[in-house]
């Protein structure tokens, strides 16, 4: 078996179709069993009191908006350095959810800096940087749909993500590098995190639900571009033929 | 060497010049893009007087003082090794507490006071339930009889 | 079970406006995006199907 097989557009749309209902059920059992354990089981914080439960949604976001980016510039360099229209196709399926999962990161800061800090927003390196990268999914989403050219939407597009992906070590390591008033990571490589077992496995559940979320997402969005970009195959003319007579 | 190989290197050298470029620019700018100046800072004379700045570190602990006006306080931020005195008028935010981290924004008097007009808790990234931290503090308590 | 009274687990300690304001807009953007992909998914084979029978004639 040849897994550059799957590179092809052709083979990859009924293998996205088949997976895509699979990482759903997968991300709602994750959320379901992830928020039973962020609101039921978790025990309330020493310092922060309940207010603190925001985490198990803000941490798992902001880790999907920065590691979305990133898979973004993956398939970027290589739709650039290959030419395969499906890694282009990757790339603008992906955006859409990462600028979700970035928006709800910020707006969950917001909402916990506010009790927490005493300020809703601070220009500090971590948020100035987050919500750069919130302009840069903007930007990505923005520039792709607005050249007419589709082969130069997608290298204008790569390139912006290529070039963004800058801003995602700098997101990371902001609260290391510089002082900041958000604090540092509570899970990372290089420590044990500092969090009850309880909290950590909540929000590594939901982490995961994140995850299984996007790859439902993405792969059926990937489907939709797939058919609007290939129609003029054989096969997406005959898959459009059958779908669009069922309607 | 395939074009195919010669566009990855040139992808990869690309992103190797902008990753250093971005360094530079942040080492350079390293000053503006701390949110607080420590208290050291202070000392040493960093910040020129009458310019407004944040002041962070950490709140002494036995240093707060509420006004009898109901809204004023005085207490002082240290990052251990000096210390400044704060004034501010308005309300702390709950998690303002000694011994714990805050960000006070102002400006530094003539008197070495700092008189700020926002203050702000810098939590950290512990998370524990109530007893945890009891024990977690008894402990430290009593390391430090120990010592 | 940690709390005594589903008004105590709505109250979240007084923070209620703050945990549900950000669970809450969260999960609506969430569920708009499913159905936002729904609908894009049929639109645009509606469309493709459209020009498919133009093309046709």
């Amino acid at each position: 078996m040849n897994i550059f097989r799957y590179s092809s557009p052709q083979t990859f749309y009924p293998l996205a179709g088949r997976m895509a209902p699979w990482f759903g059920v997968a991300a709602a059992l994750c959320a379901l069993a992830g928020l039973y354990l962020a609101f039921f089981a978790a025990p309330t914080d020493a310092v922060q009191g309940e207010v603190y439960r925001i985490i198990f949604i803000h941490v798992p976001a902001a880790w999907m908006s920065m590691f979305i980016y990133v898979v973004m510039a993956f398939w970027s360099a290589i739709g650039l350095g290959l030419g395969t229209r499906l890694s282009f196709y990757m790339t603008q399926a992906l955006a859409p959810t990462g600028a979700l999962f970035c928006f709800i990161a910020l707006w969950t800061g917001a909402l916990w800096g506010r009790p927490t800090w005493g300020a809703y927003w601070v220009w500090d390196a971590r948020l100035t940087s987050q919500l750069l990268l919130q302009f840069l999914y903007f930007g990505f989403i923005g520039l792709t749909r607005s050249i007419e050219d589709p082969r130069r939407a997608d290298r204008a597009g790569a390139i912006i993500a290529l070039v963004g992906v800058v801003n995602v070590p700098i997101i990371y390591f902001s609260v290391k590098w510089w002082n900041t008033l958000h604090q540092g990571a509570s899970v990372s490589m290089t420590k044990a995190p500092s969090m009850a077992t309880t909290m950590l496995l909540g929000m590594l559940i939901l982490a995961f639900a994140a995850w299984f979320y996007s790859l439902a997402v993405t792969l059926s969005r990937v489907r939709s571009i797939i058919l609007e970009r290939e129609r003029h195959t054989d096969w997406a003319q005959s898959e459009i033929a059958e779908k669009g007579a069922a309607l | 060497m395939k074009t195919r190989h010669k566009r990855f290197i040139l992808i990869g050298v690309v992103l190797a010049l902008l990753a250093g470029a971005a360094a530079l620019v942040l080492n350079t700018f390293s000053d503006n893009i701390v949110f607080f100046q420590t208290p050291s800072e202070v000392a040493t004379g960093k910040v020129p007087q009458g310019r407004t700045f944040r002041l962070g570190g950490m709140v002494v602990a036995g240093s707060l003082v509420r006004e009898a006006d109901g809204l004023s306080s005085r207490f002082a931020i240290t990052d251990t090794a000096k210390i400044v005195p704060v004034r501010f008028t308005g309300a702390l935010p709950d998690l303002f507490k000694e011994g714990k981290g805050a960000v006070a924004q102002g400006k530094l008097g003539p008197d070495g006071v700092f008189v700020a007009t926002e203050v702000l808790a810098k939590h950290d990234e512990n998370y524990m339930p109530p007893e945890a931290k009891d024990a977690v503090d008894r402990a430290h308590a009593t390391a430090k009889t120990l010592k | 079970m940690i709390w005594n009274s589903w008004a105590n687990f709505f109250a979240m300690g007084g923070r209620g406006f703050y945990v549900w304001g950000s669970y809450g807009v969260s999960a609506v953007l969430i569920v708009a995006e499913v159905w936002l992909l729904a609908r894009r998914r049929k639109t645009s084979l509606q469309r493709l199907y459209r020009l498919q029978q133009l093309e046709k004639d």
